[in-house]
C-alpha cells in the first residue's frame, strides 16, 4: 500500500476523533475521543517513519504512546477528582473557574 | 502481493467503523470497548508497516492500559453518582461540518502531493534498530521519560490521596 492510504486513513481517524471532541458532553467521552486524535498521529508518525526506512521515526512514535499514556491516567484522575467535587462529568458544568 | 490491499482494506474498515461506534455509541462503557477495539487495529496497522515493536506497546499500553484505566474512571464515577451514565451528543450538525472539512482540507493535501507508492527495504531488523537508537543516540530523552512518567505518578497519588 501506498503512504497515501495510510495518510487518508490516518486523516479520516483525525476527523472521527475531532467529531467526538466537539459533540460528546461527557468528560470521558471528550478524553475517548482526544484518544483517537492522538492515535490517527501516531500512525502517520510510524508511516513516514517506514516510507523513509528511518528507525528515528519509530522511537518518535515510541515516546509519544507513553506520553499519551501518561496524560490520559492523569486526565481521568481529574476527572474522577472533579466527579467528587462537582458530582458531574458534563464537560458543561465544570464552570468553577468563570469569572 | 495481492493479500496485501486485502488486509489493508479490512483493517481499515474495522479501525474506522470502531473509531465512528466510540463517538456515536450511546453508552459511555460500549464507547470504551469500541476504543480497545480501535486501538488494537491499530496495531495491525502498525504490524502491516513492519514495526512490530510498536504493535506490541500499542498494544500493552494503549489497549491494555489505557482501556483498563478509562474503565475504571467509569466504574468509579457511575458507583458515585449511583446511576448509569448516559452519554448524549450535542452540536452534531456543526460538527459533522467541522470534521468533514478538515478531512477534505488534509485528504486534498495528500492528495494533491506525489507519495512513494511502496516503502524502500527496512535496513536490519527494526526491533533491533529501536532498541540501539534508544539506548545511545535518543538515551536523554528516554531518560527524561523516566522523569515525566514520576510526575505523572506522583500527581495520580497527590489526585488520589484521601480527602483530610
Amino acid at each position: 500500500m501506498g503512504l497515501q492510504a495510510y495518510l487518508t486513513l490516518a486523516a479520516a481517524l483525525f476527523a472521527i476523533g475531532l467529531f467526538g471532541v466537539v459533540t460528546r458532553r461527557n468528560t470521558i467521552g471528550i478524553l475517548l475521543g482526544i484518544e483517537l486524535m492522538l492515535n490517527a498521529v501516531n500512525i502517520n508518525l510510524v508511516a513516514f517513519a517506514r516510507f523513509n526506512a528511518d528507525p528515528a521515526g519509530f522511537i518518535f512514535t515510541v515516546f509519544t504512546i507513553s506520553i499519551t499514556v501518561a496524560e490520559v491516567a492523569l486526565g481521568l484522575a481529574l476527572v474522577i477528582l472533579i466527579f467528587r467535587v462537582r458530582r458531574t462529568a458534563m464537560a458543561d458544568h465544570l464552570d468553577i473557574l468563570r469569572g | 502481493m495481492s493479500l496485501e490491499p486485502i488486509a489493508f482494506g479490512a483493517l481499515a474498515a474495522v479501525l474506522l467503523a470502531s473509531s465512528l461506534a466510540v463517538v456515536l455509541t450511546k453508552n459511555l462503557f460500549h464507547s470504551v470497548l469500541y476504543l480497545a477495539l480501535s486501538l488494537t487495529a491499530t496495531a495491525g496497522i502498525f504490524l502491516a508497516l513492519d514495526a512490530e515493536f510498536l504493535a506490541a506497546v500499542q498494544l500493552l499500553l494503549y489497549a491494555g492500559g489505557v482501556v483498563t484505566i478509562a474503565v475504571f474512571a467509569i466504574v468509579v464515577t457511575e458507583r458515585l453518582v449511583g446511576d448509569r451514565i448516559t452519554q448524549t451528543s450535542r452540536y452534531l450538525a456543526s460538527g459533522a461540518i467541522v470534521a468533514g472539512a478538515l478531512f477534505v482540507a488534509v485528504g486534498g493535501i495528500v492528495r494533491g502531493v506525489p507519495l512513494p507508492i511502496s516503502p524502500p527495504p527496512m535496513p536490519g531488523d527494526v526491533t533491533r534498530a529501536i532498541g540501539e537508537a534508544l539506548l545511545t543516540r535518543f538515551v536523554l530523552p528516554f531518560e527524561l521519560l523516566g522523569v515525566l512518567f514520576v510526575a505523572a505518578l506522583l500527581g495520580a497519588l497527590y489526585f488520589a490521596r484521601p480527602d483530610e
